[in-house]
């Protein structure tokens, strides 16, 4: 490839990259090893005190205590219960909503989509009246609902999509063969849903992982998430070259939960998922 | 055969030609059900005279008095099958025959368990498959699109339904290898589905049905996807697994010749209905319907009166004078009937004697296919279409435009039809 086919092909869409990824994470990174200074402003000197601190370094005392870390390891169980649970419910909806007629099928879908059109602060504030009866607000159990409820359509829609491609005849195929219903389901039909799943999972789950609004709002201040703790760096604490390291400990790791799934999926995996 | 030989431009050496030609297709009937030796590219492979074969007395499947409707948003009922009745016999090939929205389908899917009758029961092996399941009928299926499994290679595709009956380990292994081996797809066993070309994954689709040894192999269209090459290759195939297997196949298709060149017996369907079933000569020489003469092959359909009615047949009265024809049983005069005569049955003449039984026509169109000419002609109005063999006709067309012939309706040719 010549260089100037290079650009005109690839080019706009690595200027993208550059800009809107690349950039922002070197300033991050470079972020995380300084020094907040006055003002809550960010200067001199280099350091690894921030990175130090993430881990549970306890300068002052020299000691370890791995606050964050289980803050960390709070939020990946509440997104993964969360994910869990919109895989439950939002599974079986896909499928009802593909099973309908065209126009039941488009309203349906809409009605999926109408909360969109609603603030998202606003609809989780919405959650403090529906739950406040119940004695529930502030709670970890009413983090846990608000989320479900953020993220459900964000996985119904990509399973519903691989849904709607469905190659029903697999499943006649499958029980044609001699298959019960249930497992002409899973040889049939399931592995089809799986790029749909998957996606549906990471949508679900990524997101739920950095969540803070939520949190912040259902959750009160005992059940801060590793998001909580970050925005809080960026914002009151002011303190943007800690908040820029725990930012990096977070992406961290979902990498390595990607990288994890595409060594147990295979390139190809990772290549339907992309 | 006296008749072709009275032409006097005809050379010697034409003469002896026509005359072979003539006899030959006079015998074609008989020739053909004893050794059928496909010409062309794939001349190695020849049937086994499986047509002469008689069928056996016990039946693999019957299907009594099926009624089926589907019903729309509405509530309105639209009827695909009326009322099906039929048994097809151990160790047969059976087709179904017909248009697209015949019934055909959905017969086979009844039959397979993907759907239920309305009414009337389908006994399949001796048992009443009533609320038995798709999993626990003792049928296979090979499907139109294949349905092969994208995420199983070719062996796992095959070993799937053996699998499900629990067979494991190096009995599983041997059968899949022996089922791949009869396709001859021997060195994909490893492949997934969409590294096939089309008749490979057909093959597999095949392998995956007949490992299971089912009593009845149901085949819904398999080679419709197919080039027209491979297809009358794997049609050869499939006749001679058949025979091999000894399953009874139930196969669906809409090709008459497919059906024609494949089946012990064929129902021929249209419009929920069975119009005929029977023998595919039977069908093709003694149609009962015009729907049946006109979709196995083609036609021409006659209107007429009959005259008068004598053990040797009937006299029918018609706008082309009056036409013999040897058939008689459960004829009345006076009764309005349609004859059916096939193209290729005509005999096309020049001279002028009149030995009864002659329509005068003139060349209207001639449309050259290679094995024969069409010859489109003109009659007191009517349409009619007569072929001529080339080997009848030599190098060259033997009549020309605007010619006006004489048009021989043999007798024995003149189908009546059961209805208008």
């Amino acid at each position: 490839m010549t260089p100037r086919r290079f650009l005109a092909t690839l080019g706009p869409g690595l200027l993208w990259l550059a800009i809107f990824l690349i950039v922002p994470s070197v300033i991050m990174l470079g972020y995380s090893f300084l020094t907040r200074t006055d003002l809550a402003q960010v200067g001199a000197p280099w350091t690894l005190e921030n990175w130090q601190r993430v881990f549970g370094y306890d300068a002052l005392f020299r000691q370890w205590v791995p606050d964050n870390l289980r803050v960390l390891w709070r939020s990946l169980w509440l997104a993964a219960l969360s994910t869990l649970l919109c895989v439950l419910m939002g599974y079986p909806l896909a499928f009802y909503i593909a099973h309908q007629e065209a126009r039941r099928k488009n309203l349906l879908l809409l009605l999926l989509i109408i909360p969109f059109w609603t603030n998202f602060l606003i609809r989780v504030y919405a959650w403090i009246l529906i739950l406040r009866p119940f004695g529930l607000v502030p709670s970890t159990a009413a983090t846990f609902l608000g989320m479900v409820y953020a993220f459900l359509p964000f996985f119904v829609l990509p399973v519903y999509s691989s849904v709607e491609k469905l190659d029903w005849r697999l499943l006649e195929a499958a029980e044609d063969l001699g298959a019960t219903p249930a497992r002409a389901f899973m040889t049939g039909v399931f592995p089809q849903t799986l790029p749909g799943l998957v996606a549906g999972i990471l949508l679900t789950f990524i997101p739920a992982l950095g969540m803070f609004v939520v949190s912040d709002i259902l959750g009160g201040a005992k059940t801060a998430l590793i998001g909580n703790l970050i925005q809080n760096q960026f914002g009151q604490a002011g303190d943007w070259p800690y908040g820029s390291a725990l930012s990096f400990l977070l992406m961290g790791v979902v990498l390595l939960g990607l990288w994890l799934y595409a060594r147990f999926a295979g390139e190809k995996g990772l290549e339907e998922l992309l | 055969m006296e008749r072709g030989t009275h032409r006097p431009e005809l050379t010697a050496a034409r003469h002896r030609l026509y005359y072979n030609a003539l006899h030959v297709e006079d015998f074609a009937g008989k020739f053909k059900r004893e050794d059928r030796r496909i010409t062309g590219p794939s001349h190695s492979v020849v049937f086994k005279g499986k047509r002469v074969r008689e069928l056996s007395a016990d039946a693999a499947v019957s299907v009594v008095d099926v009624f089926k409707a589907y019903r729309n948003a509405g509530g309105q009922e639209t009827p695909v099958l009326r009322d099906i009745d039929l048994d097809i016999r151990k160790g047969e090939f059976f087709s179904l025959l017909g248009p697209s929205g015949c019934g055909k389908t959905t017969l086979l899917r009844i039959l397979a368990g993907f759907e239920q009758a309305d009414s009337g029961a389908v006994v399949i092996g001796g048992r009443d498959m009533t609320g038995i399941p798709a999993h626990r009928r003792p049928v296979n299926t090979v499907f139109q699109s294949y349905a092969l499994f994208p995420h199983l290679s070719v062996a796992d595709n095959v070993a799937f339904g053996l699998k499900q009956k629990g067979i494991r380990g190096q009995d599983l292994k041997n059968r899949v290898a022996r089922a791949i081996e009869t396709v001859q797809i021997g060195d994909f066993g490893n492949r997934k589905p969409d590294q096939l070309s089309g008749g490979q994954r057909q093959r597999v689709a095949l392998a995956r049905a007949i490992v299971n040894e089912p009593e009845v192999l149901l085949l819904d269209e398999p080679l419709s996807a197919l080039d027209l090459k491979l297809r009358k290759q794997l049609q050869v195939e499939l006749a001679n697994l058949q025979e091999t297997l000894g399953i009874t196949f139930i196969f669906v298709t809409h090709d008459q010749e497919e059906a024609l060149v494949m089946s012990d017996r064929i129902a021929v369907m249209n419009r929920g209905r069975i119009e005929q079933l029977g023998r595919a000569e039977d069908l093709y020489e003694r149609p009962r319907t015009a729907f049946v003469a006109n979709f196995l092959g083609s036609s021409n359909l006659i209107p007429g009166r009959i005259r008068e009615v004598t053990p040797e047949g009937a006299l029918v009265q018609t706008d082309f004078g009056p036409l013999r024809t040897t058939q008689h049983a459960g004829l009345m005069p006076g009764q309005e009937v349609t004859l059916s005569i096939r193209p290729e049955k005509l005999r096309m003449e020049r001279d002028d004697e009149t030995e009864g039984n002659e329509v005068r026509a003139r060349v209207d169109d001639i449309v050259y296919t290679g094995a024969e000419n069409q010859y489109l002609l003109e009659a007191h109005g009517q349409r009619l279409v007569a072929f001529q063999l080339n080997a009848d006709i030599g190098a060259d067309e033997d009549f020309d435009y605007d010619e006006e012939v004489a048009l021989y309706l043999p007798p024995a040719s003149l189908v009546v039809l059961e209805e208008g």
